[in-house]
């Protein structure tokens, strides 16, 4: 086997936020649909194309729509509970709430009726995992036409019932009435007995956002109590009977070749099982010291690759082994003449801006429990990714995927960091040989090590502007950080933007927000310079080259809110940043002062998020403060430290996150704009904190900070 | 060797250098208590010991032995949540939770030495605890709630 540790991360970090391939499950998927009918319940099936196969449809009609991809199902059982199938997971978005509110608005029933089965691929239909902020406008929009769906068919049963037309009839908690009869009829006795299997249509009518009743509210976080009690199990809480601990011996650095290993000291303590299979090897012991014993009993050899970058020269780095123009999902966009637009400009402004590597440091490392039973593999392991993991394991162990089932319990966290299933294949791997259940919990070393980071870059921009504000040519090139935000939403006829891949020495991959954190700190940074040079206000300069109505609301919220044409403090210093990413419009403003020590203290922040109809507004106030507090870390001191293929800082102690007594003063203004569908909010509002900071900083001290994060040793200079 | 775990005791056979951490987790079965980093840095599996918050994944089990340690299984009393627990669930602050168990015991070691404490002195009590998700402002509003009642 091969080693996970080398494994490619499965998605390049531009093509991760694409809608993936469209892949076909259909058989797959119907096998387990069928089994799902057992009693008596409605069905509504959004894979319209799933019943090409079958006889048993009714179809209302779809459209091509190829959003009608995303998968999910909706049960109601003979006792009225709702039960919703989805592949997406929970890793604290709260989106096991949100999507509950989305289907009790639907089909009028409270949220507490509402189960939610989430990422177990025996149970739930193909879904390609939950990233890119896709959930709430994919798979909820899907959710609120399947559960319309299930209630016209509910009004419908009940008219036949009564023989009466289905005008006049209303659904209401979890029943069916007939005012004008004085009647009513529960759901579960409508449906009691019946199979019906209908596929949603993208016609049925749905409750308009400012109707909401339930979907609009703020509903507290589902289970929040097993929480704070600590009794719910993440899978690294796992026990199963007999199961063992599993270790594996990693890599003195990357791409170091393991020429021999003797294990045989390690195999001769009780009740230890080791494998060595190809550059794998990983022990099993009845508890986790021992499996350490184990491990450190291992007596391997190792060619280590010599001559990698280090930290010191990535940036040089990037840039000379820069694989090509374009790339990703984002190849840029150029228009008009740069060249000339530069050179006719009254004022020419040029910048490299640098981003270093930064990890998602999931508070739950990367854990997994693996048991073969019968041939069958089940892992329970937390991924943002269960069929990605689900059909990783079916390669590495060459079994079909029906033999492969993969549990996803709701996870400490993922930020984008946990799409792969490397601890998966290392527990499976250790079970397979050991004949009883093997656990895997990451250290934190090895989740800082082995696991992927955001890409670090280069950004060079070169932008012209004349006296008036207006900008004649914007000169955009990013190497390897990504092409997501690469594009700017202002006002240039002349243009050149470009993501260039490069060849990364570190494993890279998604990131909440991924590349736009990076490219709209370079953006707005560079804008905020460019109103420096001609001596104009920088949320003016920004206005007068915007005509995205909502951009322009975002901006004009957060300078409101923060009082941005108000008395200002003498010596403080203070920026605007704005940025739309994943459907979402962000505007930050930031208050800074300096001490006579040159320590930047970030006074307050001030950020308007509008992301279209609100779902959840604490949730999603939670996901804001989130993005910005993470923000906080990468913008000023988060960096991964590296050389000769070592991480250098790979604890908690020498990597840097925030903590209480970093965050400032937070608000966060939430535009709630019922006549816009919802956008996805777990990443947005993370990209408008570093260059909002940045911007504060030089208007107070005239020093311009050009890399990411800011102030590693929270001092100017 | 015997450890008193809220309450109950527990007889354990370990090596006495084995972390308190290893020890309630995959020994008693109380997996309230999470692993984060093993170093002390990031508090989620901060515990009581004789109502000290102690980082559990750096304590050696044999220096706890005798002495009462309290984990969040110990908080909720038949059925009724502790006070803090209570503000937590009515602040509905966390997101995916992993760190919950160790701030609401450092929070609850705080509010027993401090009642009312500031803002201030809550950052510097919680400023070992890491919260990933970013939740901060919401777990010190759950604080100050806690300390109201």
């Amino acid at each position: 086997m091969k080693n996970p540790d080398y494994l490619s991360h499965p998605f390049e970090p531009t093509k991760d936020e694409l809608p993936p391939e469209l892949k076909y499950h259909f058989a797959l998927d119907r096998r387990k649909f069928l089994k799902l009918t057992g009693g008596g319940l409605v069905v509504a099936f959004v894979v319209q194309d799933m019943f090409s196969f079958a006889g048993e449809t009714s179809s209302t009609g779809s459209s091509p729509d190829p959003v009608s991809g995303v998968g999910a199902w909706i049960r109601i059982g003979e006792d009225g509970k709702v039960t919703v199938y989805t592949g997406k997971v929970e890793v604290g978005q709260n989106i096991r709430t949100s999507l509950s509110q989305i289907v009790a608005e639907e089909l009028m029933v409270p949220v507490s009726s509402v189960t939610m089965i989430m990422g177990d691929t025996d149970l739930v239909p193909y879904d390609a995992g939950t990233f890119g902020s896709r959930t709430t406008p994919q798979m909820g929009t899907q959710l609120r036409k399947a559960a319309a769906t299930a209630r016209e068919a509910l009004v419908e049963m009940a008219a036949k019932n009564w023989n009466t037309p289905a005008t006049g009839l209303k659904a209401e908690n979890g029943m069916i009435l007939n005012d004008a009869a004085n009647k009513k009829i529960g759901y579960g006795e409508l449906t009691k007995g019946q199979q019906l299997l209908m596929p949603i249509s993208d016609k049925v009518r749905v409750i308009a956002a400012k109707d909401w009743k339930v979907a609009g509210k703020t509903v507290p976080k589902i289970d929040e109590r097993t929480f704070i009690t600590g009794k719910h199990v993440y899978v690294s809480d796992m026990k199963l009977p007999g199961m063992l601990y599993g270790k594996v011996l990693r890599a003195p650095s990357y791409g170091a070749k393991l020429l021999e290993a003797d294990i045989t000291k390690a195999s001769h303590i009780p009740g230890v099982i080791v494998v060595k299979d190809g550059d794998f090897i990983g022990v099993a012991a009845p508890d986790i010291k021992t499996a350490g014993k184990a491990l450190q009993a291992i007596d391997a050899k190792w060619d280590e690759s010599k001559g990698q970058p280090s930290r010191e020269n990535i940036f040089d780095w990037f840039v000379k082994n820069a694989s090509g123009a374009g790339g990703g999902r984002n190849p840029g966009n150029t228009k008009g003449d740069t060249e000339r637009g530069l050179s006719e400009a009254e004022f020419k402004h040029s910048k490299t801006y640098n981003i270093h590597y930064i990890a998602h440091v999931p508070l739950e490392p990367r854990a997994a429990v693996a048991e073969w039973t019968d041939g069958k593999l089940t892992v329970w392991t937390g991924t943002q990714r269960p069929f990605g993991v689900q059909e990783e394991l079916a390669a590495v162990f060459k079994l079909n995927k029906e033999k492969v089932r993969v549990l996803m319990p709701d996870t400490g966290s993922g930020y984008g960091g946990k799409h792969s299933g490397e601890a998966a294949i290392e527990a499976a791997r250790l079970a397979q040989e050991a004949k009883k259940p093997v656990k895997i919990v990451w250290s934190r070393e090895e989740e800082f090590t082995w696991a992927y980071f955001r890409p670090g870059g280069v950004i060079e921009v070169s932008a012209g502007v004349n006296k008036d504000g207006a900008i004649t040519a914007w000169k955009f090139i990013n190497y390897n950080s990504g092409g997501a935000g690469l594009d700017t939403q202002y006002k240039v006829s002349n243009q050149q933007i470009a993501h260039i891949p490069s060849n990364t020495p570190l494993r890279q991959g998604s990131y909440r927000g991924l590349a736009a954190t990076a490219n709209v700190f370079a953006r707005e940074s560079h804008m905020t310079d460019l109103a420096r040079l001609i001596k104009m206000d920088q949320l003016a300069f920004r206005l007068k080259n915007l005509e995205d109505d909502r951009f322009i609301a975002v901006l004009q919220t957060a300078a409101k809110a923060f009082g941005w044409n108000g008395s200002k403090t003498p010596g403080h210093g203070y920026g605007i940043a704005g940025g739309f990413e994943k459907g979402g419009y962000v505007g930050c403003c930031a208050e800074v002062m300096i001490n006579s020590d040159k320590e930047v203290k970030v006074v307050r922040i001030t950020q308007a998020f509008d992301c279209g109809a609100i779902v959840n507004p604490h949730h999603l106030e939670n996901q804001a403060m989130g993005s910005i507090i993470q923000g906080l870390g990468g913008a000023l001191f988060e960096a991964v430290d590296f050389a000769n293929g070592k991480i250098l800082n790979s604890g908690l102690s020498a990597y840097r996150v925030p903590r209480f007594s970093d965050i400032p003063k937070i608000e966060i203004v939430l535009i709630d704009r019922k006549d816009m569908p919802s956008a996805g909010a777990g990443e947005a509002c993370i990209v408008g904190i570093a260059p909002a900071i940045r911007n504060a900083i030089v208007d107070a001290t005239g020093i311009p900070l050009n890399n990411l994060p800011m102030l590693p040793n929270g001092v100017l200079g | 060797m015997v450890l008193l775990v809220n309450g109950v005791k527990h007889e354990v056979t370990v090596d006495p250098d084995v972390e308190l951490l290893t020890v309630l987790r995959d020994y008693i079965g109380l997996t309230g208590s999470k692993y984060g980093c093993g170093e002390g840095a990031c508090g989620a599996c901060t515990v009581l010991i004789n109502g000290k918050p102690t980082r559990s994944c750096i304590t050696p089990v044999n220096s706890v032995a005798g002495k009462e340690v309290t984990t969040i299984e110990g908080l909720e009393i038949n059925g009724k949540l502790h006070a803090v627990q209570e503000a937590f669930l009515t602040t509905d602050g966390f997101q995916c939770s992993y760190c919950a168990s160790g701030m609401i015991l450092s929070a609850v070691a705080l509010l027993k030495n401090n009642p009312s404490p500031s803002e201030d002195a809550i950052v510097k009590a919680m400023d070992g605890n890491i919260c990933r998700c970013g939740t901060y402002p919401y777990i010190v509003k759950a604080i100050q709630l806690a300390s109201k009642s």
